[in-house]
């Protein structure tokens, strides 16, 4: 299909106010009448409220209510935005007696001005009853410390929950007998992979405003990729019907898949219930980096095994993710550890994934870019690197006799097909991007630095199979332009001019002539949101039929108006035309005429699910310069060859590309969360959780290898979550090209590369 | 962050001295640290008023006053002509050109920080500190005295005579605070050194030659914190003062 | 307390207190370019001028802007869109919450600098974090708005 808009770099719809500065933000439109809010947060990492004295606090001129425990409702829900039912245990209460991690809230504070909520904050009195934390999730299985005692705690899915053994979840899937496989192994290397928690640390932190409407229902202003999930959740949370709440979202500062958990949502809809008055809330970076929803913290355990020549029969993979103290996302985060690792090796005769989701006293964890892919691509790729140096090949060389190819079908990746894959062109380019062969393994710079390279693929999913849902509405609107409504969330992503792209391509219109709007869950058509890599394969599907059914309505009220048949007439994007002759009516005159006097004005609205999740794929491969003395390791050049299906926006596909790589060097060399022995995360501010500048991002070298995804819209599949995954392992192996080391643990430390070479010179 | 009552643009020195005697006030410097914190002042003391952001050349000396920005430093052409780089090299790598636009050297200085870039690369050089009381101390006795009520008003800095000093810091992202500093200069009798980042306020080390330097900084303390541990630190220090004192054996800069 | 300044090129006074910072000084005036992204003095998100130098508005008190010049985006409107327009053409502005801060910082780079190389350009925006981009696109943006820029000259 020609198409005019898909596959070119069409500048975002929304580009020109975001680079002025105009006030599209949640924190740019708060009504001037809202109350602050500031939270009173749990110094402990567990701990009971014996008792709460606000009396103080509300004598503070300006506080206008202060909430405790027994001002909140007592129905358990979770915060995580997924499908009902979710995954995540009920495990939640907006304001809980019992505190499960530093940071926990404890009491609401509303008050005319910040100034007072913070004043206010400082005289309330609690006596805590503090507990013994669990801290350590290797030993949170059984441990007789419990995180969740609670009666009312419940799990809506049978996914293995118990909170009685601080199990979220567990899980096993079996191909084959990897026993057995393993034994017929010439070689098993066996690994543990560890990686931290991460922070999604998206410029704009959580925030909120909330305001009863003119009708008395209640507002919702968020920063959230989940409005149509939030408003169920806010429902469950405050029990109040859903049919009582509207969503809406403007201009989101990043997600990262921080804001598909209701974070900040519940506070200011707490307040605003019970006073009437509006609220708002509006994190510090600390409260974002303590009490958000993080990556969740994992030991993997590998079991690779292959022939002398390479071929890889096996691979026994155990994940133990930590939930923290709340269950969100994590029996869901975790399958992917899995699902999207093994499912890169078509050669696999056998494999097994299990997996245990634990409860612990640390932060509570979400959903961030990569959703568990992340850390099992980190593990099983970095497995994979090991064994080809164990077997002496190349590790390009392994992963080209080993990957999945178009037309296989992937038997742990639930048994989809695999319709469109472009891996093997994607490493055959990267080599030669990167002259591969000519700089692996490493070289000695004149100044004692070691220039060093290594390789990784990745996959991901495009959506949840079966489950996401999209739907957008088409309107034709007097004068000719179209509105497009979608339920689907822009957080910068640009996927509001993606759809566009489609629409006008599905259209034959101008871009101009699309107007775009979303997310307000009053207007807007449902969506799951923006997450899973999700957006522009499901709503971008929901687009394509919107858009053909649109076609179909307006051929057949312009050949109405023609007075002929919709066989006879055709439409080419601005007229409805019989050919052969001069009869048209053109798509302006048609806006007019649907608006005028009749009941046939011109909508079209259709909703998408896909059976199946097609896996977009990637190879990266980093040159670092390592400086042996110092340890210090420098990302200079990145190679990433995609096979994201169709580009629908070629820039947008390419600065998504380039930010996901550069999140996964921050994690793979920087990223450090560490907490004291009480719990406490120290690292929760930019000044001690330290991001990649961009003196850290070296160059990155993007390019596209496009197969075509069958099912996808103009044959597009994902690209937002694959693009976070190949750093860490491609980096790990470039350490251990550089240095002989090892490293099984993220953020591998300046600290830990020198102080290894310097043991290996003394050994 | 803080809170503060009053905001004073101090008229003179000796009033900035005076309000400065109060327990609950305190001098603005850039306002970067300041922040940090969750003091309740009482009065703000502001010496943005007394001319002393200026980088000004007396006799054999560069005089810095106290409100001089990291950024002026940084990019001073004086500064540049009499030491190469060295001043561009300690005070790049601090956050940002806003943040050093905001920040100054009286702050840097006054504040000792132990990982202070600036009071490291300040220490080898022979310097001294105007206070308002005071009056000049040598910077090496000041960077080791307890804190008090006194003023810094100026930062004066004596022109190389023995070659251009070095400076070397290692950090864990470039604009991160360092997990190591390292100054070495050149002094009539040998070589003196300053570590910072390693524990409690940056020091000044004298030796006769590089394996002097090295000796003595095998024997202090580092710390061990969320930057890094202290083995990995004293490893530095062997590696830095190394690095630094090859380039000045070198001649020029690197 | 009283404070007199010139905000983008407008001379006002307004009663403001001790403790009251540059940021929420211009927030609380209109200026919602403006953004806060840390309270640590490290996202550069916060960037203004004062007196045409790119300062941290969260650390800078703003009675310190006494007498002075201060500038927001709201100021630099037709020169935001110019430079604007670049990174818009390489989809780097994505979330955009980091814009404001970031290109305030590019135009006074462009003022103070002359024919930056790579490094320089990179050194001089350290200070300013993008989570989004990976920070290549707007490196691409700020070449070809320097070289058409230099071009025009």
């Amino acid at each position: 299909m020609k198409t005019k808009y898909v596959s070119t770099g069409v500048r975002k719809k929304d580009a020109m106010s975001l680079v002025t500065g105009k006030p599209v933000y949640t924190g740019d439109m708060v009504p001037p009448n809202a109350l602050r809010l500031k939270l009173l947060r749990s110094p402990h990492a567990r701990a009971y409220i014996r008792s709460i004295d606000t009396s103080k606090a509300k004598l503070v001129p300006g506080v206008v209510c202060v909430l405790t425990w027994e001002d909140a409702p007592q129905s358990r829900f979770t915060t995580a935005g997924q499908t009902w039912p979710e995954p995540s245990p009920y495990d939640r209460l907006i304001l809980d007696r019992q505190l499960r991690c530093c940071g926990d809230p404890v009491a609401i504070v509303a008050a005319e001005t910040e100034q007072a909520a913070q004043q206010a904050l400082k005289l309330i009195q609690v006596d805590y009853e503090v507990q013994t934390p669990l801290l350590d999730f290797t030993q949170a299985k059984d441990n007789p410390i419990l995180v969740h005692p609670e009666d009312n705690f419940r799990a809506l899915c049978d996914v293995g929950t118990d909170a009685k053994r601080n199990l979220v979840s567990t899980d096993c899937c079996e191909v084959g007998d990897v026993d057995e496989e393993l034994k017929r192994c010439d070689v098993v290397l066996e690994r543990t992979y560890n990686t931290l928690a991460n922070s999604q640390a998206m410029m704009e932190t959580f925030c909120t405003f909330t305001y009863l409407d003119e009708y008395g229902r209640l507002t919702v202003v968020s920063s959230t990729q989940v409005p149509f999930h939030a408003r169920r959740i806010l429902s469950n949370a405050l029990e109040i019907p859903k049919g009582q709440i509207r969503v809406v979202k403007p201009r989101i500062g990043g997600g990262f898949g921080a804001k598909q958990s209701v974070v900040s949502e519940l506070f200011p809809a707490l307040v605003t219930k019970v006073t009437g008055r509006a609220a708002y809330i509006c994190y510090t970076r600390q409260e974002s980096m303590t009490n958000g929803s993080p990556r969740h913290q994992m030991q993997m355990r590998v079991r690779i095994g292959a022939d002398r020549d390479g071929t890889i029969r096996a691979i026994d993979l155990h994940a133990l993710s930590n939930a923290g103290a709340y269950g969100d996302h994590g029996p869901t985060t975790v399958g992917l550890v899995g699902h999207k690792s093994l499912a890169l090796y078509g050669s696999l005769i056998a494999s097994r994934f299990t997996s245990d989701v634990v409860y612990t006293n640390t932060m509570g964890g979400g959903a961030y870019r990569g959703y568990g892919a992340t850390q099992g691509i980190y593990a099983v790729e970095s497995a994979v690197n090991e064994l080809a140096a164990q077997l002496g090949m190349d590790p390009t060389v392994i992963r080209e006799k080993n990957m999945v190819r178009q037309g296989q079908t992937m038997p742990n990746y639930y048994g989809e097909p695999c319709n469109s894959c472009t891996l093997d062109q994607c490493m055959a380019a990267a080599k030669e991007h990167m002259d591969w062969d000519n700089k692996f393994p490493r070289r000695v710079l004149p100044n004692g630095h070691i220039r060093a390279v290594g390789v990784a693929m990745a996959m991901q999913g495009s959506g949840i199979s079966a489950v996401d849902t999209a739907s957008v509405e088409i309107r034709l609107n007097d004068g000719g332009f179209y509105t497009l409504l979608v339920g689907c969330t822009d957080m910068g992503t640009g996927c509001d001019t993606i759809l566009a792209q489609m629409a006008a391509d599905c259209l034959d219109c101008d871009i101009a002539d699309i107007s775009v709007r979303g997310v307000d869950t009053d207007q807007s058509p449902y969506d799951t949101g923006s997450y899973a890599s999700s957006t522009t394969y499901v709503t971008g599907g929901a687009v394509v039929k919107t858009c053909a059914q649109l076609r179909e309505k307006i051929l057949a009220e312009g050949a109405r108006l023609l007075g002929v048949s919709p066989e006879e007439a055709e439409f080419d994007g601005d007229k409805v035309f019989v050919p052969g002759t001069d009869r048209c009516i053109t798509r302006k005159e048609l806006g007019w005429a649907s608006f005028e006097g009749h009941s046939r004005t011109l909508s079209a609205s259709q909703s998408h699910s896909s059976p199946i999740s097609p896996p977009p794929f990637m190879v990266g491969m980093a040159e670092i310069d390592l400086d042996p003395e110092t340890g210090t390791v420098e990302v200079v050049d990145y190679v990433a060859e995609v096979d994201c299906g169709t580009v629908i926006n070629t820039n947008l596909a390419r600065v998504q590309t380039e930010g996901g790589i550069v999140q996964g060097i921050g994690m793979a060399l920087y990223e450090n969360v560490q907490y004291n022995a009480a719990g406490k995360l120290l690292n929760d501010s930019f000044l001690q959780y330290k991001i990649p500048t961009r003196l850290e991002a070296g160059t990155i070298r993007v390019a596209f290898h496009p197969s075509y995804e069958p099912t996808g819209p103009f044959g597009a599949k994902s690209i937002g979550e694959l693009v976070i995954n190949t750093p860490a392992p491609a980096i790990t192996e470039a350490i251990r090209n550089a240095t002989g080391l090892s490293f099984h643990s993220l953020p591998i430390r300046a600290e830990d590369i020198a102080m290894a070479l310097e043991k290996q010179n003394h050994d | 962050m803080y809170t503060a009552r009053n905001y004073v643009v101090a008229a003179s020195p000796e009033e900035a001295w005076e309000l400065n005697q109060k327990k609950a006030n305190a001098i603005l410097g850039g306002g970067c640290w300041l922040r940090l914190g969750r003091r309740r002042y009482d009065t703000l003391i502001d010496l943005s008023g007394l001319s002393l952001d200026e980088i000004r050349l007396e006799g054999d000396t560069i005089s810095l006053g106290a409100m001089v920005t990291l950024r002026q430093v940084e990019t001073s052409p004086l500064l540049r002509e009499s030491f190469g780089d060295y001043f561009s090299r300690c005070t790049r790598h601090i956050v940002g050109v806003q943040f050093r636009n905001c920040a100054t050297v009286g702050g840097s200085v006054a504040a000792r920080f132990g990982f202070s870039d600036p009071v490291t690369a300040l220490l080898p050089l022979g310097c001294q500190v105007e206070l308002v009381k005071a009056g000049r101390i040598p910077l090496e006795q000041y960077a080791a005295m307890p804190y008090d009520r006194d003023v810094l008003t100026h930062i004066h800095i004596p022109l190389p005579k023995y070659g251009r000093p070095v400076y070397e810091s290692v950090r864990n992202t470039q604009t991160d605070l360092p997990v190591l500093t390292c100054a070495v200069a050149r002094e009539e009798n040998g070589l003196a050194a300053a570590l910072g980042g390693r524990s409690g306020r940056p020091s000044l080390l004298r030796g006769a030659d590089r394996d002097g330097l090295v000796e003595q900084a095998m024997k202090l303390s580092y710390v061990d914190n969320l930057r890094a541990g202290a083995d990995y630190r004293r490893h530095l220090a062997k590696v830095l003062l190394n690095r630094a004192c090859a380039q000045l054996e070198g001649g020029e800069q690197l | 307390m009283k404070l007199t300044l010139t905000l983008n090129g407008v001379r006002r006074t307004d009663e403001v207190a001790a403790d009251t910072t540059l940021f929420s000084y211009l927030r609380d005036r209109g200026c919602l370019s403006v953004k806060c992204g840390c309270e640590t003095s490290n996202c550069g998100l916060c960037t203004v001028w004062l007196e045409g130098k790119p300062v941290l508005s969260c650390s800078v008190p703003a009675l310190r802007a006494q007498g002075k010049s201060v500038t927001t985006l709201e100021g630099l409107q037709e020169e935001a869109a110019q430079f604007g327009a670049y990174l818009a053409d390489e989809g780097a502005e994505q979330c955009g919450y980091c814009s404001p801060g970031f290109v305030m910082n590019v135009l006074s780079m462009v003022r103070e600098l002359d024919n930056p190389t790579d490094e320089e350009i990179k050194e001089y925006l350290a200070g300013n974090l993008c989570r989004c981009t990976g920070y290549q696109g707007q490196l691409r943006a700020i070449r070809r708005y320097l070289q058409e820029k230099g071009g025009a000259k």
